[in-house]
């Protein structure tokens, strides 16, 4: 993981002395928010998908019980296994169980972001066994020995010189060569002896249905389906939130999901595993991991309906200026930025600042989280529980004073505006974060105030 | 208390009090050309659309496509690439009217440049195409394979996944598909690549 005891602030600034790269990654980030735009545009109900969405899972939330009972009812019925994990040890337990079990030293996994919040190759790797990824971001960034760094795009990143540098190290490709589709074709070839070795394959889930205990995956490289069909035991690990009713309800989740995610009209290929084909071990892992506890929060709740686009980190002018790894935790970004606190609020407390505020992560939301408003309410919580650092309480005691007290507020006002003209060196120093990488306006002679008494009558 | 008991109880503790499901009202338009949308859709994402009057010329397209295929895979029985007098022999694989979810060693297929299969029916909006494991006789068929060739009816096709999954049903299989180009990635700066893990190309014959 990214150093620790690092806050998303000071990995921010690492990230941002390389202008140059800090730009592209902006621009490579905005050209996928613009690719949801075309794609939401072009579906005239667009905003009612999303409600009908956002509907559909305050639904589930408020029925996660029965729902869970009836999915694992059906998929039992369909020849399933099906476990319950408490926490992310267990998970990783039942996951090393099933793979003991069957004597293998080696699997194959496609992208699961569940598997990432539970440390599960970590723990595997203690234990002996060998994960390979084999989503091409996912292999790459495992090469590199790093984090994902986006939920869609682990390896955003990245620059194509790199990966030709990383695959030249690793998969022995012709030193120099950046080209993507060259070292796309390397990682295929070498990912596909992968795919014929291994007799355990592992997935992620993006839904469940409880109607017919049928969960779906998808992938638009194919990696999963690969993995799944050539080996002799399909594990698949899922939250216990990801859960809808009904299989048509996949009609409203599916038309949004790429869309929001990368602006394609779908995913290549959207597999719907049902029953295991004979011969197979199919199992499904279904994971709490503080996901029950955090249901009773009437202000935290709505989190959960997340499907993992990805559109809030694309749109996001903070994740775009300053990198996944910024943020230390598994899932990045503004949808991060509210989870990661519910894992640990000591150690996630800097991530609810990280942010504008300025909304934009809700307006692209496809199930409608409120995403900012409970950046906000989470510094409430933070702040209350002590979580922030004594400099920012210091402010918070002033800027309190300041505005609640008229008179105060006049003359500090005054003082502020002298201060910015006559002893400029005051406020444009390093000293002050407001100064970094922009210049301090100049200022009014006029307080807001006596401008308004003047002009008000004009 | 086992944990399964455990995330039970306390979900049902936790869960706030019952929100209503929402009434579904999603339609497409269906006045439109749908298979104009279609073709379309699929282009765009990398796959071919080719519209034929007879199985003949599929057969006659497949042959133009691959002429020299090191093992092609033939899932559909209408298709006779030896009895029309043309040098070319195809394997009929795990005859379409075998059971679903029969035994057969997947890695076997790993070899294969060019599978051919029927799918259920297209969607317009999206291009993509609903195929289940009854349809691809072994499940890793149409991902490990060179290049994949699906058949659907032309009339087949429907506006939105709204209408998709009302043809789906309650319909039971081990393995059902919506399946939308060929595989892609574009994880190396964001460039485009098709052929990632599964098929290269994706040739779609829309027939009557």
């Amino acid at each position: 993981m990214s150093p620790q005891n690092k806050t998303h602030a000071e990995l921010a600034d690492k990230f941002n002395r390389d202008v140059e790269r800090v730009n592209w990654h902006d621009q490579t980030l905005w050209f996928v928010r613009e690719k949801r735009d075309k794609a939401a545009h072009k579906i005239a109900e667009w905003e009612q998908l999303r409600e009908a969405a956002s509907q559909i899972k305050n639904n589930v939330l408020s029925n996660l019980h029965d729902y869970l009972v009836e999915f694992e009812q059906n998929a039992l019925r369909n020849g399933i296994h099906v476990h319950w994990a408490s926490n992310a040890q267990e998970h990783n337990e039942i996951v090393h169980s099933i793979i003991k079990k069957h004597n293998v030293a080696h699997l194959v996994k496609s992208k699961s972001m569940l598997t990432e919040e539970c440390g599960l190759n970590e723990y595997l790797h203690q234990q002996g066994v060998e994960v390979v990824d084999t989503d091409l971001g996912e292999r790459i960034i495992q090469l590199a020995n790093e984090p994902p760094s986006h939920i869609v795009m682990p390896c955003i990143h990245w620059k194509k010189e790199e990966i030709g540098e990383l695959f030249h190290q690793h998969l022995g490709t012709p030193k120099g060569n950046a080209d993507p589709q060259f070292l796309t074709a390397a990682a295929r070839a070498h990912l596909r002896e992968h795919f014929l070795t291994s007799r355990v394959a592992l997935t992620g889930v993006n839904f469940g249905i409880a109607e017919t205990g049928e969960f779906i995956v998808c992938t638009n490289e194919g990696n999963a389906d690969l993995g799944v069909q050539l080996a002799d035991v399909h594990i698949a690990c899922m939250g216990i939130e990801k859960i809808i009713p009904k299989r048509n309800h996949l009609s409203v989740f599916l038309r949004l999901l790429a869309r929001s995610a990368t602006g394609q009209p779908i995913t290549t290929y959207s597999s719907h595993f049902q029953k295991p084909r004979e011969g197979q071990e199919m199992h499904i892992v279904l994971v709490d991991n503080g996901r029950s506890e955090r249901l009773a929060s009437d202000d935290f709740r709505n989190a959960l309906k997340c499907i993992r686009c990805g559109a809030c980190f694309n749109t996001c002018p903070v994740y775009r200026r300053s990198g996944g790894h910024s943020y230390h935790t598994a899932v990045a970004g503004p949808i991060g930025s509210i989870l990661a606190p519910s894992f640990d609020m000591k150690k996630n407390a800097d991530l609810p600042f990280a942010s504008t505020l300025c909304g934009s992560c809700t307006n692209v939301c496809p199930v409608k989280i409120d995403i900012h408003d409970q950046l906000y309410k989470w510094r409430q919580v933070l702040v209350k529980n002590g979580h922030t650092t004594a400099s920012k309480k210091v402010e918070m005691n002033v800027m309190s004073q300041v505005l609640s007290h008229p008179m105060i507020y006049k003359f500090s006002g005054s003082v502020g505006r002298w201060v910015m003209r006559t002893l400029p060196f005051m406020v444009n120093n390093k000293f002050n974060p407001w100064y970094k990488q922009r210049e301090m306006p100049e200022a009014s002679t006029t307080s807001f105030n006596s401008w308004y008494q003047n002009n008000r009558k004009a | 208390m086992s944990s399964r008991d455990k995330i039970l109880a306390a979900l049902k503790k936790n869960q706030p009090a019952l929100v209503e499901l929402p009434v579904l009202n999603f339609a497409g338009n269906a006045s439109i050309d749908l298979k104009e949308q279609f073709t379309k859709t699929l282009t765009g994402i990398g796959g071919l659309v080719i519209e034929v009057n007879n199985w003949k010329d599929i057969v006659k397209h497949i042959q133009s496509k691959f002429p020299k295929p090191d093992r092609i895979v033939n899932r559909v029985a209408h298709l006779n690439f030896e009895s029309d007098g043309l040098a070319y022999s195809s394997e009929i694989s795990n005859k379409p009217d075998q059971q679903a979810g029969q035994k057969s060693d997947p890695h076997d297929f790993s070899n294969v440049t060019v599978a051919i299969m029927k799918g259920e029916f297209g969607v317009a909006e999206n291009g993509a195409i609903w195929l289940t494991d009854k349809d691809m006789g072994d499940q890793a068929l149409p991902y490990i394979c060179e290049h994949l060739v699906l058949i659907i009816n032309k009339n087949s096709i429907v506006p939105t996944l709204h209408e998709a999954y009302e043809k789906i049903g309650s319909s039971t299989y081990h393995l059902g598909t919506f399946l939308a180009g060929p595989s892609k990635t574009a994880d190396i700066e964001q460039s485009l690549v098709l052929g990632a893990h599964g098929s290269k190309s994706l040739i779609v014959f829309l027939i009557n």
